[in-house]
């Protein structure tokens, strides 16, 4: 399948990316090219294989529940595009 | 004589200056052993190397220098060896790849959306060479977020080969590879997600090194995609490599993907018999495309090894060039959960103007990203999203294992996979930018080793087409770098294509 114009701005908005109609055009056509390389995996008989998700097979380690650092807090809030009392400041979202 | 950063008085006598240039092309070993002596010290070093930086700007190798830093580093290695501490890296100098967070200097990971950022903490393989020893020189330029294979994906400028200006230094890892080759660095930090490590060593001339997946930590490593991220080194030499990977690797709590190991010796196989040794050769890997240069060198490198007394041994990886379509729907899912984070609220850029929050995250990612990283996690949103992660994500995940398991078997007949690193040398800026598949080709070689989390490694075994250099491949089964380096160092004790260095540096 290929993906259309409107299928662009629909996955544009879920990856919350602004895209315009010139660029959501270019970037069907590129998309369309990767997708073309990508569906060369459709055809691979894979029944009975178990998908890999780590190299190693390893699963996620757990650690104890327990405090192991404080973060720098003034540090941290210094890479902030917007903050005020020690908190970060985003647009409205609650009437 | 006018060079316009004095900072050492090698500096006012030309004469001076040419055995101080030698010493810029001595290998880690080399500069390890000289500093014990007391021939050197590392503000000394540091001072060299940081004069080095500045008179070759132009290949805009570094995106942030900070000599006081890196000064004072240097002043408390050499402080330490007063003290009678010793050890192979203490006050041997280091310049980082600009993923790896940093205190001391900004860490954007070649993106403007990260422009500036000043990290609170160390990434663990900066902090374990730090506490080795190592004095880092700065940050390096790269692809944006390491993704790419050019370095023509930076938000800061592209970064030029020192071999040939108007070559692609390779990439992800362009300004490390750049920078090593140049000698304005006797070593760099990189990662490796697809090839991001051996295609850059590869295209500039040196040796770089990717070891087990899970071996390095990732802690501090700004994520493209978990499952494959490894971080590893440029070096001048194979032996280099294996004298900073006994700190840089081991077990980081930190790291939920971590291997639990003990620490190893990663030199002490450098001295390998090679009589013993079976080099299976992947006929996969010489297929139609190969430049006939690289298939010459590539060659003539495996005929060396049996010179040696190696055996070469034909072994077959059937699916190895299914390797780029599951990397790109593997790595391109993975980038679009990690990169999600980049949102315009707790650092970064932030759009100037919009509406409300979620036209807030639009824009900022819209501005912030550049076009590769925009089209990866737009291809992982996709490949990720309702209907269609099983047709990709999970039969990718099931391909992968398929090329993994391959290497399991070819490794029943061999101790060592070589082959050609990628098709052809280095090729010139703007010839595969506009196409986004042929520069996914570009890592045909490299990304089945990355996708089975094996180490590889490239190191220099001729020049082709232009008088570009070129690289040999060797794999090795997991957790078996230190063979690996063993092979590597043979080749290079018998050879000297690693240490040619480009003219002019």
């Amino acid at each position: 399948m290929s993906l259309k114009l409107a299928d662009v701005h629909r996955i544009a908005h879920l990856a919350r990316i602004e895209i315009t109609d010139a660029q959501a055009q270019e970037t069907a056509k590129q998309l369309n090219d990767i997708l073309a390389l990508i569906e060369r995996i459709a055809r691979v008989d894979t029944a009975g294989i178990v998908p890999m998700s780590h190299p190693l097979d390893g699963v996620q380690r757990l650690r104890p529940d327990a405090v192991t650092e404080i973060p720098d807090r003034e540090r941290t809030m210094s890479n902030a595009p917007a903050q005020r009392d020690g908190l970060f400041l985003v647009p409205r979202v609650l009437e | 004589m006018a060079f316009f950063s004095c900072r050492g008085c090698w500096n006012e006598r030309p004469d001076a200056y040419h055995a101080m240039s030698e010493l810029a092309h001595a290998t880690l070993a080399r500069l390890g052993t000289m500093l014990d002596r007391r021939e050197v010290s590392a503000v000394e070093l540091a001072t060299l190397y940081l004069d080095r930086i500045e008179r070759h700007r132009g290949l805009n190798a570094f995106l942030d220098v900070r000599p006081e830093q890196t000064l004072a580093q240097a002043r408390t290695a050499d402080q330490r060896r007063a003290r009678g501490e010793t050890g192979a890296l203490l006050g041997v100098p280091i310049a980082h790849k600009d993923v790896f967070v940093t205190r001391d200097w900004h860490t954007t990971a070649s993106s403007r959306i990260l422009e500036g950022y000043a990290s609170p903490f160390d990434a663990t393989v900066v902090d374990e060479l730090a506490r080795a020893g190592m004095v880092c020189l700065g940050k390096l330029n790269c692809d944006e977020f390491a993704m790419g294979s050019s370095n023509e994906n930076s938000a800061y400028g592209k970064v030029r080969n020192p071999w040939d200006r108007d070559a692609v230094p390779g990439g992800s890892s362009g300004g490390s590879a750049a920078a090593v080759a140049a000698r304005l660095a006797p070593i760099a930090s990189a990662t490796d997600t697809g090839g991001s490590i051996r295609e850059p060593a590869s295209f500039s001339g040196v040796t770089g090194t990717k070891p087990t997946y899970g071996r390095p930590s990732r802690w501090g490593m700004i994520a493209f995609a978990s499952s494959l991220d490894t971080a590893g080194l440029l070096t001048c030499t194979a032996q280099d490599c294996a004298l900073a990977f006994n700190a840089m690797l081991g077990f980081d709590p930190k790291d939920s993907t971590s291997v639990d190991r003990p620490k190893e010796d990663f030199t002490r196989s450098l001295a390998l018999d090679l009589s013993d040794l079976r080099i299976g050769v992947p006929t996969e890997f010489f297929a139609a495309g190969l430049e006939p240069e690289v298939d010459a060198a590539v060659r003539a490198a495996l005929r060396e090894y049996e010179a040696l007394g190696a055996e070469l041994v034909d072994v077959s990886l059937p699916n190895a060039a299914l390797g780029i379509p599951v990397y790109y729907v593997v790595a391109s899912a993975e980038a679009s959960s990690n990169l999600s984070r980049f949102d315009g609220v707790r650092y970064g850029f932030r759009a100037k103007q919009y509406d409300d929050l979620v036209d807030m995250m639009c824009k900022t990612r819209a501005q912030g990203f550049g076009a590769e990283v925009k089209r990866r996690v737009l291809v992982g949103t996709y490949v990720l999203s309702h209907g269609y992660y099983d047709a990709y994500f999970l039969q990718a995940s099931r391909v992968r294992r398929i090329i993994a398991d391959e290497f399991q078997r070819a490794f029943k007949r061999c101790d060592v996979i070589a082959g050609p690193v990628t098709s052809g040398v280095a090729f010139g800026f703007g010839e595969k930018s506009a196409d986004p598949v042929a520069m996914y080709l570009a890592d045909l070689y490299t990304v089945p080793s990355s996708l089975a989390g094996i180490p590889a490694m490239s190191i220099p075994c001729g020049f082709g087409r232009l008088g570009r250099p070129i690289g040999l491949q060797l794999m090795a089964n997991h957790f078996d770098e230190a063979r690996m380096l063993g092979v590597a160092h043979r080749y290079q004790c018998a050879t000297d294509w690693h240490a040619r260095v480009p003219r002019g540096y």
